[in-house]
């Protein structure tokens, strides 16, 4: 087995051990210190690239989330806005026709009862003169027939037990 | 005549000296076949990572490729170790795609255009080194942080007090066996793997060269055989590869979290 016949050569041990370690060193502080920590920095950056894009991505997503849901609430909103201002309209229009109506229904009934009194007083006042003209003319006739004048007090009292029954 | 023809198992292990360089003491430093074979995984790895560094937001194939495997083990050491393990990734990363490189650039059939494959990972001498710097770095960092303190990993949660005696001792010498077990295993599994392909390669081999009969008889399953164990050899240099980065990482937790 050279690798431990050899040994006996003098030169083996040596040159094996000074060549291990300097191309081990070699590739220790060029490769392993010099290079691997910028390719680690490399990945290291793309690996935070990316899981930054993602959050982004994922904040952009929660924010179209909650922009459509504040939507929706305004709109829901407005709309229940607009409801309730078509109701209330209508509540007033209605409200406002029965006060008018009940205003005109007062008139009405004002205007009514004066020309019920009016009519009553003319009615009366429409009496009285009838009893005067009554009166007269039943005083006017007593005379012309038997030539008796008659007191006019006697005359109105007579119409009226007539008129009056 | 018996040495012609015959194929030798462990001569794809022996190292070659290709240059001298200087010496250390009485010990010769040269620059060998795996020192190449170290260098070319180095500047392999280094090609690959560049690819990566174009730091795009949207990344392209290769870039995609590179994260993949720092994406692999900074999870891994987020998984075993937690926030904390991550100053010790560009360790463990080094660790995992350097072993990685060594086992598949030795399945490579760079024979086939007359070079000379070699495993740098089936040698005790190269595990052991990185074994010993992992279990070292789990060391310093165990007593850097927890002082003394770090010697409760050898008394679990809930040890009863009558077997006090017994269960340290125990969790000490698995303790102390973790770099031999680290080092051997990767080796080991390399040695194996090269020798059972080599094996089954000299089967073909040797039933071509005795007669159809059992060139078909023998050549032809162990063909079939050789082709699925290939397959089966790359799955275990990135297997070896991940368990040496598992088991360093799971170490690196003892020593900064104390169980």
């Amino acid at each position: 087995m050279p690798q431990i016949s050899q040994f006996a050569e003098s030169w083996y041990a040596a040159s094996q051990i000074f060549w291990v370690l300097l191309t081990f060193g070699f590739v220790f502080f060029v490769i392993g210190r010099g290079m691997l920590p910028k390719i680690e920095a490399t990945v290291d950056a793309r690996d935070r690239k990316v899981a930054d894009d993602l959050a982004a991505a994922k904040a952009a997503h929660a924010a179209a989330d909650s922009l459509e849901e504040s939507y929706r609430q305004q709109s829901d909103a407005s709309r229940a806005a607009a409801q309730k201002a078509v109701t209330d309209a209508k509540d007033k229009a209605a409200k406002d026709a029965e006060k008018r109506l009940a205003k005109v229904d007062a008139e009405l009934a004002d205007k009514l009862a004066a020309a019920e009194s009016d009519i009553g007083a003319a009615r009366t006042s429409a009496m009285a003169e009838i009893e005067a003209v009554a009166a007269e003319a039943a005083g006017d006739l007593v005379a012309k027939l038997s030539g008796v004048k008659v007191a006019a007090a006697d005359a109105k009292a007579a119409v009226k037990a007539v008129l009056h029954g | 005549m018996a040495d012609q023809g015959k194929v030798d198992p462990m001569h794809q292990f022996e190292v070659q000296k290709m240059f001298d360089m200087f010496h250390v003491g009485n010990h010769e430093v040269a620059f060998t076949t795996s020192a190449l074979w170290m260098v070319i995984a180095g500047l392999l790895l280094w090609v690959f990572m560049i690819g990566g560094m174009k730091r795009q937001l949207v990344p392209g194939r290769w870039q995609v490729a590179v994260e993949g495997f720092t994406g692999f083990i900074s999870g891994m050491m987020n998984a075993n170790i937690g926030p904390e393990g991550r100053k010790y990734t560009p360790y463990v990363f080094s660790l995992f795609m350097f072993i990685l490189m060594l086992n598949v650039l030795g399945l490579m059939p760079f024979g086939l255009f007359g070079l000379h494959p070699f495993t740098v990972t089936s040698h005790f001498a190269i595990t052991g080194v990185l074994a010993i710097l992992s279990f070292a770095i789990v060391l310093i960092v165990g007593f850097w942080r927890h002082g003394f303190h770090f010697f409760s990993l050898f008394v679990p949660h809930g040890t009863p007090i009558w077997l006090m005696w017994l269960i340290p001792v125990i969790e000490l010498v698995s303790f102390l066996v973790r770099p031999f077990s680290l080092a051997l295993r990767l080796f080991v599994a390399m040695t194996a793997g090269h020798v059972l392909m080599k094996v089954f390669a000299s089967f073909i081999i040797d039933g071509i060269a005795a007669g159809p009969a059992i060139g078909i008889g023998v050549g032809l399953p162990s063909m079939a055989l050789m082709i699925g164990i290939s397959g089966l050899e790359l799955l275990v240099a990135g297997i070896q590869a991940y368990v040496f980065a598992l088991l360093t990482s799971l170490y690196l937790n003892d020593a900064i979290n104390l169980h």
